[in-house]
């Protein structure tokens, strides 16, 4: 028989049972839409987490104290204070970390910001007048404090939106005074509102000189958190390896194991948070394959059914001149078919609800969740299901290409 | 005239149960070609065994068969297959057709397992159900067909692959008298006008007179085997 015959005689098979070939179906189908949701969302969701991440900008490094811990007494946090200006002086000699384009300070801390009568929670985020070019910030008035309020530890600050809005209202903030625990600042810029996606929330923060805030505010001489750039991507991991050499020098570290500070690139941290995603997305798409399991358990349930009723089917088809391998390959063909059916309207249906989906969250949230087609999860889902199909047919049609003819025409 | 079926000391047990049951205990007989055999006998007799040994459906326990010259009891399952397809008809008492599926399908399914090209299968199909009769019912299903007429569709599946031997097997059994003889009309004529050897299964003699000769079985062993003096004509009983 050819395969075409084949093919158009377990169509015939399938089309003359429908309702209960499509009742048959519904557990792949649930099973792959299951799987399609949880691979497209966990896109989704890796790029926008990517997304932000590299909104940091991909050459940007991050140097913070202390190192990772290597175990429960490991007291990573005895170093918290390991930089100093000193770093950064050593940093910024070409002759250490020849492809720096800027090094920026940071500092941050919790206080409370009071205007008149209004009080808000705020972070202080004390850094350098590279602040706006690293983190592509723009105010909508007023200006970012310059070099020389660094030097000088002006009282000039840039304020968030939420900062805004619940200090001074409706009134002009430019130019104000503000009281930062117990200090008075003079408001010189706004912020305009990032949005509650953004991995930085400046919206709730008060921008100043890292010397303004390290001595005004937080009565420390070290960084929280040392940030640098290179001119280009491909400079990152060198570069990085030069920021470690240099900082080991600087705190006469020999054994690299016993770094008092980790270097963390922005390549690192979204490669990590990819690993993270897909790690949750396989763990989920593990659950929703129990969905399949069950799936292929009621097709194999069907196909011995459907055997033992078409017995009489089988024993004349033989008696007509089938093979074994005939009656196998049509049972066979029409559990494949099943699934494969199964498999593609589940690639559909999750395909189409997890659009759905991405178009609620990023109208309904706000944030910038994109639609992702998951070719992968869509090819995987297809052979998956008829994976299944050859497994959980395999059985009831080995048992129908069994049949002896005559026992198969005697059934009644 | 050589034959075509040519059975040696056949036997066939069955041990369903602990005590053996013979169904068959050695029957030798043989058929010529073109020749229109009736097998008689009671049910029980073996008659039926003997049919799916002869139509190469079961395999004997003991014995020889020679079928065209050849001894089957080597072939293998897929050998006796193409076989049955090639060489034998099957007519059934209860026509065994597939439900939901036209006539004219119905006719194709053993060509479907044949190396006749797709492209001739219509044209075969249309000439079966044509030549029992059938040309103006092609396109229903089983389901809105008579009785007789489902069984003239068998008959048209038995023959579209041009077998040389067409087993029938009790074909009037569920059939009013009026279509029965119309069917046996159709089986005759095939014999006597297209030369096909047919091995008929009975239990009724006024079927088993439209053949040349009787073979009537009992308790497993052939009781008799003689030729029918008033062999019944084609026309002699044919009801349009």
């Amino acid at each position: 028989m050819t395969l075409k015959h084949t093919l158009k005689t377990a169509l015939i098979g399938l089309t003359t049972n429908r309702s209960r070939s499509l009742l048959t179906i519904l557990g792949i189908v649930i099973g792959i839409t299951a799987i399609m949701l949880v691979v497209s969302l966990g896109a989704g969701a890796q790029a926008l987490i990517l997304g932000q991440v590299q909104g940091l900008g991909t050459n940007t490094i991050a140097v913070i104290p202390g190192r990772e811990p290597t175990g429960p007494s490991d007291v990573s946090a005895l170093y918290s204070d390991s930089l100093k200006i000193k770093d950064i002086t050593a940093l910024q000699n070409k002759a250490n970390v020849p492809d720096l384009k800027v090094v920026m300070p940071t500092v941050f801390g919790a206080g409370t910001a009071a205007y008149q009568a209004n009080v808000y929670q705020v972070t202080i985020f004390g850094a350098t007048e590279y602040l706006a070019q690293i983190f592509d910030l723009k105010t909508n008035n007023g200006d970012f404090f310059t070099s020389d309020d660094v030097l000088s530890r002006g009282d000039g600050v840039v304020i968030g939106s939420k900062v805004v809005d619940n200090l001074f209202g409706n009134d002009d903030p430019i130019g104000q005074k503000i009281n930062v625990k117990g200090k008075s600042f003079k408001v010189v810029g706004t912020l305009p509102p990032t949005g509650g996606g953004s991995l930085f929330n400046f919206d709730a923060m008060i921008l100043m000189p890292y010397t303004t805030a390290q001595d005004y505010l937080l009565g420390i001489k070290y960084f929280n958190r040392v940030i640098i750039q290179t001119y280009t991507d491909a400079q990152v991991p060198a570069t990085a390896v030069d920021i470690q050499k240099t900082l080991e020098d600087s705190h006469n570290i020999t054994d690299s194991t016993k770094d008092d500070f980790t270097v963390q690139t922005q390549q690192d941290l979204a490669a990590r948070l990819s690993t993270i995603t897909s790690a949750l997305t396989w763990f989920l798409v593990a659950v929703a394959s129990i969905a399949l399991f069950v799936g292929g358990v009621g097709i194999m349930n069907i196909m011995l059914v459907s055997v033992t009723e078409r017995t009489r089917e089988i024993g004349l088809r033989k008696a007509l001149g089938a093979t074994d391998k005939d009656i196998l390959t049509q049972f066979l063909l029409e559990a494949v078919m099943l699934t494969a059916i199964g498999g593609i309207v589940g690639i559909i249906l999750g395909a189409g609800l997890s659009f759905i989906i991405a178009v609620g969250l990023s109208q309904g949230l706000g944030v910038n969740w994109t639609f992702v087609f998951p070719w992968s999860g869509a090819a995987m889902g297809l052979g998956v299901s008829a994976l299944i199909g050859l497994i959980f047919g395999g059985y009831p049609a080995s048992q129908a290409s069994k049949k002896s003819p005559i026992e198969a025409l005697r059934y009644e | 005239m050589t034959n075509i079926i040519e059975v040696k000391d056949l036997k066939k047990s069955y041990y369903d149960s602990e005590e053996p049951t013979h169904a068959l205990s050695g029957v030798t007989f043989s058929v010529r070609k073109g020749e229109f055999v009736a097998i008689m006998g009671p049910s029980g007799s073996g008659k039926s065994t003997l049919l799916h040994l002869l139509g190469l459906l079961d395999i004997p326990t003991s014995g020889e068969y020679f079928f065209d010259g050849k001894n089957i009891s080597n072939f293998s399952g897929d050998e006796l297959a193409l076989l049955r397809n090639k060489k034998l008809g099957f007519v059934f008492q209860s026509f065994n057709l597939l439900a939901r599926t036209s006539v004219l399908d119905n006719v194709k399914l053993p060509l479907s397992y044949s190396d006749v090209p797709e492209s001739e299968w219509e044209e075969k199909a249309k000439k079966a159900v044509i030549a029992v009769g059938l040309g103006e019912r092609m396109h229903h299903e089983p389901s809105e067909l008579s009785g007789g007429e489902k069984q003239r569709v068998a008959i048209a599946r038995a023959l579209v692959n041009d077998p040389d031997l067409i087993f029938a097997d009790e074909p009037t059994g569920n059939l009013d008298s009026k279509s029965g003889k119309n069917v046996m009309s159709i089986i005759q004529r095939l014999n006597e006008e297209e030369g096909k050897t047919i091995i008929l299964i009975t239990h009724e003699t006024s079927t088993a007179e439209h053949s040349e000769r009787i073979i009537r079985i009992m308790d497993g062993v052939i009781e008799s085997d003689t030729k029918v003096k008033n062999r019944l004509s084609i026309d002699s009983d044919y009801v349009k």
